[in-house]
Formats: structure tokens, sequence, C-alpha cells
């Protein structure tokens, strides 16, 4: 089947995102794609404009590359205006060609409304609507004292904005009587303009401009209806926006009375080959203003196109949640009430600059909509009851009422439906997150990551979190921060109890700083915790029952109940005769040997009273434990490096080896792996490790937080061509952090995930020594490196501690009866259930 | 007619790990014996033998303590059961079984049923 042709007029976010949703589709293979777009730049972040003004590039805020696009097989052609649409052969004209479609999509968006004012063509009379328009106000203000925007809308006032941050007196001029009149009523307006004043942005509501002439003092200036004047060097026009329906209208597709290409509820025209979404799109008679409602049409779209007979576009919220110029402003609903027989409750304190208006049913039940200016820590709440309908409680106020006046009864998480919509951007409902989480994901990053809630405006980040701890907590995952039910502390909090007080044992910590026992959960990580503090042996008396078994017994117990085995070999390297005393050992001891994915060789089968025997032998013959049961540094893995290798640019092994040694016994929140590779061909697949190091020209290049568990991770790169000792340092550093601050069996990966500011903080902190903590931070590092001790050797050289190793303690030669062996592959291992011995 | 019991000496005080098990060897089979000096009782006996998966591991456990109830977790599969009743908290139709334990003088005594010493016997 030949493919069919569908084009794309349009390159802004809308006609982006309805890309991105057609190429996820099976549909995309039937169709040959091109998109055209006007401006000569990749679709790229409206809503996020004014951040241009701070310093983002288009690269920033742009959605999408040329790459996508290529490998996606789209045929993206910038800069090329579409001048004309030929319904009855299907084609459009451009001023390159002609091209056939089989399906036309016009997102074409909208344009900026200038109201027909006298001199509003003077060249500083600019609009708020591209990058282009943003470079066009840069270097109008260049040179200028003050600017004013002529409307106090939404964009208005992010224009305001933009103004002041290029250092103008910046000048709101408003028609109406208040600012946002289309969302804030006149209580909520005029406090928005007080706010705004204060923040030295001048608001002249209910002025309407008659004029623009030459000025006198400025470039130019304004002459109002009320025969009252204003000087100023720019004007910003930003008075609404039109529908960019003018090919469609010359095409004599359906349009409104007032604009906007008329559509059903398939985002169809009134052409059955042509379709339209976003800011030109009519719908119901609504044209959309926000991004929101276009992709939700985007999405409609790309359903329809692929086939989906049920895909409808049934409207859309216009609640919005703003931070203008810092002032926390919220929208839900009908805010005018105008919803007949409707009811208000208002809240308003001019002290604190709080105003909340909530607009409710007749019949007091359901929320209508709501108004908030100042503080939009209510929205989430006010707009799931909207959204969703759910009952008001008996006291609807208590809801915008502060805390001290009879406290705001949140709405749980709980209380929403599943179809409560949590992320309108990416149309993520309650239900999609209860989804993902029975699929597999268990905390928020990864919920994320999976469904794209909050990766769009971010508006719903705290909603999001609330609903994902509550769901994670109904399926026994433990979200609070507190360790467990003995102590009401975060594992970094207990670490600076042990520390700053000086802590030795369990038992002092839980009379001092908890409650009752302890149990499975605190008492192997303050045993962690009492380990990298003051590095004492982990089989002291004291210390003893902390440890899961696998530390009791300094081996791994496996699912037989026996135990394996597994030396240190630093960097992998190990001679002959080492070889050889593990090889007569196992035979001895009859025990299964394998390689280990981290270079090492594994013994399985051990009998807990066969342990020390077994260790006393192997560090006779100069082997040392290799921490293979702790939550420690497990190995440092190696390539030959230039020793061997022709490749080879750096001592892969011999740093390698430093690593491990310097490293080995340390005790974290989670194991720790680390690799390096002798060149860039990265053969000690170092990236994948907590801590990767591959060799240079000039030195070391460093990647940490890697991860090849369950979520793998690539490290990132954290410094480059590092000499040996600042490597040694960087390490250091950025470990000891790690220890000190993780949470309990948190991986570096993840760790680094939820460390606020991430990779750039890391850096800071490690590089730049921002906390000043860097050199306490290495002396650590140092007592421990200083104090290491073979756990092993300890133990088999103390009878005492032996004593701990008998199967039995009343009958030591008695050999536990329960075990059953079987011969695979001339190996001894466990027989599985169900299996003949 | 009464069953008859006995109390075996298992251990002696020296044997015992404080806040942690030790397995002995009883003519019942394997017996984990805990002592968890900071509460009253502080001495607890149960079956060695982890219930869901038949390893003779349960004395190598953590003891603790969950809403007030003593508990060792398995080491295996981590479940928790009570040291006093034997029941497990993660799933109520399992249980360990449980003995009597008490201190004479320095020895360590188990009562073991006298029935299953008979069928251990035999």
């Amino acid at each position: 089947m030949s493919k069919k042709t569908l084009i794309v007029i349009g390159n802004g976010m809308v006609g982006h995102h309805f890309l991105e949703q057609l190429v996820a589709t099976p549909a995309a293979a039937d169709f040959d794609i091109k998109v055209f777009g006007e401006e000569k730049l990749l679709a790229y972040d409206r809503v996020h404009l004014s951040e241009y003004f701070g310093g983002s590039t288009h690269a920033d805020l742009a959605m999408g590359t040329a790459d996508w696009y290529a490998e996606n097989n789209i045929d993206l052609r910038l800069c090329e205006q579409v001048t004309g649409i030929d319904r009855d052969n299907q084609t459009i004209t451009t001023p390159v060609g002609e091209y056939s479609y089989d399906e036309l999509v016009l997102a074409t968006g909208s344009y900026p409304f200038v109201p027909p004012i006298k001199g509003n063509e003077h060249p500083h009379c600019l609009v708020y609507r591209t990058l282009e328009d943003l470079d066009s106000i840069r270097a109008s203000a260049d040179g200028a004292k003050t600017g004013v925007v002529v409307g106090g809308g939404l964009l208005g006032l992010e224009a305001a904005n933009a103004l002041k941050s290029l250092g103008l007196d910046a000048h709101v001029v408003e028609f109406a009587p208040r600012l946002m009149p289309v969302q804030l009523d006149s209580d909520g307006g005029a406090l928005l303009k007080h706010k705004i004043e204060e923040l030295g942005v001048q608001v002249h509501t209910e002025k309407a401009t008659t004029e623009i002439i030459e000025g006198e003092d400025a470039r130019l200036r304004m002459n109002f209806s009320d025969d009252s004047h204003l000087e100023t060097d720019l004007i910003v026009f930003s008075a609404g926006i039109r529908p960019q329906d003018a090919l469609a209208r010359a095409s004599d597709l359906a349009m409104g009375e007032r604009g906007g290409i008329v559509i059903n509820d398939q985002c169809t025209t009134s052409d059955p080959h042509i379709h339209a979404i976003g800011e030109c799109a009519l719908w119901s008679e609504k044209i959309f203003g926000l991004v929101a409602p276009g992709y939700t049409m985007a999405r409609t779209l790309a359903s329809v196109l692929s086939g989906d007979e049920e895909a409808a576009f049934t409207g859309a919220d216009m609640s919005t949640k703003l931070k203008l110029l810092g002032v926390d402003v919220g929208s839900i609903g009908d805010a005018h009430a105008q919803t007949p027989g409707s009811r208000n409750i208002r809240f308003n304190d001019e002290q604190a600059g709080h105003y909340r208006r909530m607009v409710i049913s007749e019949d007091g039940k359901t929320l209508l909509g709501a108004i908030l200016v100042g503080d939009n820590s209510h929205y989430d709440t006010l707009l799931q009851y909207a959204l969703n309908g759910i009952e008001l409680p008996e006291q609807p106020e208590t809801l915008i009422l502060p805390e001290s006046q009879g406290g705001a009864p949140t709405l749980g998480p709980d209380a929403l439906p599943e179809t409560a919509s949590i992320c309108s951007c990416h149309n993520v409902s309650k239900g999609d997150i209860c989804g993902v989480i029975d699929a597999g994901c268990s905390d928020l990053g990864s919920v994320k990551t999976e469904t794209k809630a909050s990766t769009g405006c971010g508006g719903c980040a705290a909603l999001l979190k609330n609903v994902v701890d509550s769901e994670l907590e109904k399926r026994g995952v433990e979200v609070s921060k507190d360790i467990c039910e003995h102590f009401p502390y975060s594992r970094q909090d207990l670490f600076n109890i042990v520390k700053v007080n000086g802590i030795r044992t369990f038992r002092t910590l839980i009379r001092e700083h908890g409650k009752g026992h302890g149990c499975d959960i605190c008492k192997p990580a303050v045993a962690s915790i009492l380990a990298t503090c003051w590095n004492e042996h982990i089989l002291a008396t004291d210390h003893v029952p902390l440890q899961d078994t696998n530390d009791t017994f300094m081996a791994n117990m496996q699912k037989n109940g026996t135990y394996s085995i597994v030396p240190r070999i630093p960097g992998g390297e190990i001679t002959p005769d080492k070889l050889i005393v593990l090889g007569e050992v196992a035979k001895e001891y009859n025990l299964y040997t394998k390689i280990t994915g981290g270079q090492r060789v594994d013994l399985f089968g051990a009998t807990l009273s066969e342990l020390p025997d077994i260790w006393e032998k192997l560090i006779a013959a100069g082997f040392e434990t290799g921490h293979a049961y702790g939550k420690s540094l497990r190995t440092v893995k190696s390539c030959v490096g230039n020793t061997w290798c022709r490749y080879g640019v750096q001592d892969s092994v011999g740093m390698a080896i430093t690593l491990e040694n310097r490293y080995k016994g340390l005790r974290a929140p989670h194991k720790v792996k680390m690799a390096v590779s002798g060149c860039t061909r990265e053969c000690a697949e170092a990236q994948s490790k907590d801590f990767g190091v591959i060799a240079t020209e000039n030195g070391w290049n460093l990647y940490v937080c890697g991860n090849g568990g369950m979520r793998p991770r690539h490290g990132d790169l954290f410094a480059t061509d590092l000499s040996d000792e600042e490597l040694i340092r960087t390490i250091d550093r950025v470990v000891m952090f790690y220890v000190r601050t993780a949470d309990r069996l948190q991986r570096t990966s993840v760790w680094m995930e939820n460390l606020e500011g991430g990779l750039d903080y890391l850096k800071q902190v490690v590089l730049e020594d921002s906390l000043g903590i860097c050199d306490e931070l290495e002396q650590h590092m140092a007592d421990l490196v200083g104090t290491y001790q073979c756990e092993w050797k300890t133990a088999v050289e103390d009878p005492e501690k032996r004593k701990r190793f008998r199967e039995f303690v009343n009958a030591p030669s008695k050999k536990d009866p329960v075990q059953q062996w079987t011969t695979e592959r001339d190996q001894r291992r466990p027989v599985v259930e169900g299996e003949p011995a | 007619m009464k069953a008859r019991t006995s109390w075996d000496v298992v251990c002696t005080v020296e044997d015992l790990v404080p806040e942690s098990g030790v397995a002995v060897w009883t003519e019942d089979g394997p017996v984990a014996v805990f002592y968890l000096p900071h509460r009253l009782p502080a001495l607890f006996a149960v079956s060695h033998t982890d219930p869901f998966t038949g390893k003779n591991v349960l004395a190598r456990g953590i003891t603790g303590d969950l809403k007030g109830q003593p508990v060792v977790a398995s080491p295996l599969y981590k479940q928790h059961f009570n040291l006093q009743t034997g029941r497990c908290l993660e799933d109520e139709d399992v249980a360990v079984k449980t003995y009597p334990v008490l201190l004479d003088g320095n020895n360590v005594r188990v009562e073991i049923p006298a029935v299953n010493k008979e069928s251990a016997a035999a």
C-alpha cells in the first residue's frame, strides 16, 4: 500500500505535540509527513518565553531537535510560508513549490491583536509572541528608560516582567477597570494591581489610548481618552490574540463570525481532509488561548488519524495557576459566578495580601469556580474539587480560611476519583499513575518518566507527589522519611545524631533518641552509620546483633542457608599461585566455583561452621575479605590498560588497585561499585558504575552515580583530565558526601536524582567547596582508610568471635541435616524444590 | 494420661549472644534460643527452621520489636515471627513452634514435649 501524505502547517507547540503523539501510534507508518513552519526556528516553548530575557536560548526552549524530525522521517521545512490551499486538487502552495496532501493539519496558531490606534505603526511599537519579537524588544530597549505594555492580561503581565528585567521603568495600561479581567474579579484585580505596583510596575486601569505621537521627553507619547497622557520609549501590545486563519479563510473553510477555523469534536474542519488544532481552531464557538487545550486537540487528532473512532475533543478546562512578577494568581472554572444560582464565599486579608473566592453551586455541594491572588497554596485542592465534582465539606469556607481560623482541610489524594486529572499538560489521570505504580514504579522519579506527568508546566508537582506518596503507602511502600517505628528520623538525621553526639552503640542511640528495641530495618542502618563514623569491627559484641546475617557471618547467605565466600581480588589482578589456592580450597570443601561479574571468584556452598576454617586458609595465602556481604565497596573492575593493551593510554589496573585498596571496607548506604577503563573503548564498562574512571591522554575523566542494577543509568561526567591525586581527592569527597547524606539503601543514582540541584549542585559542593565541608570530608575519609582492618583476619584470630560460627552451640560437630545436593556441570549445587536429591 | 515433658539443658549462659540468637540441637530437632537482656522475659526459644523455606536459619535473624511484640526476622526472606507466640506477622496462617525456656543457674533449659522425643527416637 502506498503511503498517504500528511502535511502539517505550523511548527509551534501544538503542531509539535501533534507530531510527537502521531509518531507514537502505529498509524505513523502509513504517512509521509511534511511540516511547514513560517519561523526560522524549530518549535519552542512559548509558555516560558520570558526566560529568554533571563539568559535562556532557543536551544533551551526548543521542544525537539532537527535529529528528532529526521529520525522519525518527518520532512521539516522551516522558513517556508504556505501561501495557498487548493482543496479541489488537495495541494498547497509555497514560494518554493506545490505539494499534494491526503490529509492537511492547520496548526497555525494565533497572532497578537494590535488595537487600531492611530500611530501604532511606529517602529518602537512592538508585540510579544515570538523569539524574534523578543529580539526586537531587546533592541528597542537599548537606550530606553521607560516601557509600556498595553493589555493587563496574562501575557501582558509577562511582558511587563520582561521589560522590567531589561531595566526599564515598566507600565501596564489596561482598558478594563482591573487587571486580568478574564480571570479575576474586582477585588482580586485590585489586590493584584497593588502587589504589582509594590514590585515597581505602574498599573493604569480604565485607560483607553486614543493616539500615539512623538514624545517630548521620551520617544513616544500615548494620549488617553480622559485627556491624560504617558510618555514612553517603547510600547508592547499584548491586548489578546487573534486566530491565524487567513489561509483557511482564503480557501473558503467554514469560519467563526469573529474568526477561527470551525472544527468538530474530531478537530476536522468543514473539509473532511483538513483539520485544525490549537489557537487557530474554533470549537463550540470558543478559541482557547492556553497551551493545554491545544495539546488535548493535538492528542485527539492524532488518535483520529490513527483510526480511533471514539476519539473526541470535548472541551478543556481553562483554569490557570501562575506566578506573575512573583505574585501568585489562580483562576478556576466559573470564576465570575455566571452559573445561575451560584453563591460566593470570599476571604480577603488586606494585611497579608491574600484574596480567595469560591463560587459554589446553589445547593452548596459543588465548587464551580475560584479566584486566588497572593497565595496559590489552596489551588490544587480547589481545582480537584471543581474538576471532579467532589462534594464539598459541610463548611466549605474551611477550604479557603487560614489555618488559625479553623484549619484548612486539604483534599487528601485518596478522595480523588481514578479519573481525576493530575497533569493536564500531558493528560495524566490518577488512574494512569496507579497503573504505572502497579506495573512497578516505586518512586516519584519513575512515575514522572513513565507518564510524563509534571514534565510540562510543572504546576501539578505538589499534587503529583501527594498522589504518588499516598498510592505507594497504600501498597506498603514506606514513604515517610522516618527510618522505622523506632526512630522518628531519616538516615541522614541519624548519621548527624551519631556523629555530633559521638554515639558509639545502638543501645545508646535508641535509648536517647528512639524508642523500643529496634528491628531489622533500623539495626543494620545504624550498624552501617556506626561503621562509617567509628570503623570498629562489625563483630564487636555491641555490633553483632545489629547486622544482617551476611554481615554477621561475613559471607552471603544463599537460598539453602549456606554461605558464599568472595576473597578480594583488587582490580581483578591475581597471581597463578593465588588462583591455585582458591582452587584447592574449593576442592577441599566441595564448593561450587564461579567467576563473578566484578572480576572475582565466588565459592558457594560453605556451611556456617566451615567458614572460619576456609578463611584461615585463604588469609594464610594472602587473601583478605572482599566485603561481598556488606553495603560497602565491592569491586573496582578494570581492563588491562596501557600495560598490555595497544590502545590503553593510562595504567587502569594500577589505578583500579589503588582505588580498591583505598575504599575497601568502607560502609555505605548501598553497595558501591567502581571501574577504571584505560581508554575510551571502555572495556571495564565504567560508566555503568557508581564511580567510573576513564583514561584520557591527559589523565582521568570521572563519571559519578551510574548504576547497572534494576534501573540502569549511565554515570554523569563529573570532572575531566584529573591527575591521580585530583581523582582520588574528588572521589573521596563525593563518596563521603553520599555516605553522609543518602537515605537508607539508596543507590548513588537515586541519591543524585533526588539531590536538589542535581549534578550542578554536587559539582558546587565537591569541586568548588560551596559548603566549606571538603576538608572535613577528606579528613573523614583519611580516618576510615587509616583504620581499615580485614574483618575476616580479625575474626579468625579471635576465639571468642569464632565461637559465633558454630552451627549448633551444643553440638559443634553436628551437620545441618536439611542440606540436599545434586551435581550439575561437574559441580555440586543445592537441590531445588521438587527435584529428587 | 498427661504427657510427660522434660527440660533439657541446651547450652550455658556463655553460649548466648545478647540481642541475638544461637542454634541448639535438641531431640525435637534444631531450636533457636534468643537472649534479649533488655526485656522481660529475656529468653525465647522457637524452632530454628524457617517455615517458608524449610531451612535451618532463624537463629541468624535480626531481633527487635514491632508494635511492642518481640520478633525475629528470617534472614532469608525477612518475614517476622513473634518470639512469644511463633506467629508470622506477614501471614497469620504460618507460625513457628515455640518452646518454654528457662535459666537454671548457668544452664539454659528448653522444655521438649515427650511425645516428640518418642517419635524422634522411633
